[in-house]
């Protein structure tokens, strides 16, 4: 199907990469691997971008999503909620390599959409009474004590559709859309690597989960993880 | 031999789950609790990368890579399930209407402490999203075995570990009891047939209150 980039937000692979550069804060989407691009997260291996923030739910599995830069030591620091799938990822943390902020999963996940949504934090009593309090501001609300969490934001996000129009308009896939929609909207840059890219107009509005406005960039990787049960 | 340990904490932890529960179960034994449920009970497990009616793993070679569960191994959904982002699946847990959540532990505290996440500078991989169920659902069922490796108590008046969840849980299956977390303290329910009142005190390292007569659980 000829696909029109009126938008001109359909670019290729490479000209995506050209926006990841040392330094930057990375979201990337995906829950041990599933709902991340294989496609950008080798490509951002290949570039060797270095001294990244990465932002995720989890290091990934041994060799799928975040633990291939992890590995690679491209990152020196990691906003996460797991690591226990991923030894390279705790060994690294161990050694004094990588910094690791650990945050309760359902608190990370409002922290990214607090941050998409024009929010500066969010109040939870998750995490009260344990090492997660630490340092945090605590906020007395009708009696129950908050913990006041801040926001996060990327340079760029990385996220991964099964369906995107021209204009960015996404579709998921069933668990692989996890933290992507939250993701989306929480980078200056948000780049979706799409299993499918179709003409403006052929996704229905109702079926659209993250509106075209949150996308900037829109590939076609093709890439495909090999998953430990296969 | 009949049925193995492991099997019958898991038995007794599905026990506890009712006709139209929602239901988190974590890695381990409690994955097991899956199969003792009776067909005539209908119930919606949620997997908090994003499902709820997560249902059984699919034939060989019928997987579909972006259907998993939180153990990112492959399931089908149930009719009626629905899929959504991590926020929602969330939602759902801190909003209260997960019924209940069966996870593992280290230790557990007189007073209902739960440590499961960390064991500092040993085993270190992250709270995951222990801590928000553990804090948020309604009935949260440990199951663990009573001692360490060593033999030194899970239970004990106050945890020495850093905590996932202060006073959450409400129920502690081990391979010797099903002990309740109440206001008045840790009463001692039921106990497997293959151990004694007096053992099951003498390896727990708070006190017990005893409510007589303690039932004995039989599986065959």
């Amino acid at each position: 199907m000829q696909v029109e980039n009126q938008f001109g937000k359909i670019k290729t692979v490479s000209e995506a990469m050209e926006y990841i550069k040392d330094g930057m804060t990375l979201m990337i989407a995906g829950f041990g691997g599933i709902g991340s691009s294989c496609t950008l997260i080798n490509e951002i291996i290949k570039k060797n971008v270095r001294d990244l923030t990465i932002i995720s739910i989890d290091a990934g599995d041994p060799d799928v999503g975040p633990d291939h830069i992890i590995q690679n030591e491209q990152a020196k620091k990691l906003i996460t909620s797991h690591i226990g799938a991923t030894p390279t990822t705790g060994q690294l943390m161990n050694a004094g390599k990588l910094e690791v902020e650990f945050c309760p999963q359902g608190t990370l996940a409002e922290r990214i959409r607090a941050g998409g949504v024009g929010l500066g934090g969010i109040l939870t009593d998750v995490g009260v009474g344990t090492l997660v309090e630490e340092g945090k501001q605590k906020i007395e609300i009708g009696g129950t004590t908050y913990l006041l969490e801040t926001a996060l934001r990327a340079d760029i996000a990385i996220c991964y559709a099964k369906k995107a129009d021209a204009f960015g308009n996404l579709v998921y896939d069933k668990t692989a859309r996890g933290l992507n929609p939250l993701m989306a909207m929480a980078a200056d840059i948000t780049i979706v690597d799409a299993e499918e890219i179709v003409p403006v107009g052929a996704i229905d509005p109702e079926d659209v989960i993250t509106p075209g406005a949150f996308v900037d960039i829109i590939v076609h990787g093709g890439g495909k993880w090999k998953w430990g049960w296969q | 031999m009949g049925m193995a340990i492991k099997e019958k904490m898991a038995k007794r932890a599905a026990e506890e789950i009712k006709n139209g529960d929602i239901v988190n179960l974590g890695f381990g034994i409690p994955q097991k609790a899956i199969q003792y449920i009776p067909e005539e009970k209908t119930v919606f497990f949620h997997a908090e990368n994003g499902v709820l009616g997560a249902g059984p793993p699919p034939e060989k070679g019928k997987e579909d890579e972006n259907l998993v569960d939180a153990g990112c191994v492959p399931i089908t959904a149930v009719p009626g399930a629905s899929y959504f982002d991590s926020a929602n699946s969330f939602a759902i847990v801190r909003s209260g209407k997960l019924d209940i959540t069966i996870m593992g532990g280290l230790e557990v505290s007189e007073k209902g402490d739960l440590a499961n996440w960390i064991v500092p500078g040993a085993i270190v991989p992250g709270m995951g999203g222990a801590m928000d169920l553990a804090k948020k659902t309604k009935n949260v069922i440990i199951i663990m075995t009573h001692t360490d490796k060593k033999g030194n108590p899970k239970i004990k008046k106050e945890c020495s570990l850093p905590l996932t969840a202060p006073r959450c849980v409400s129920m502690i299956i081990t391979d010797l009891a099903v002990i309740g977390v109440e206001e008045r303290g840790l009463v001692l329910k039921e106990i497997f047939d293959t151990t004694t009142v007096e053992e099951v005190k003498e390896k727990t390292g708070a006190d017990l209150i005893v409510d007589e007569p303690v039932k004995v659980i039989s599986y065959e």
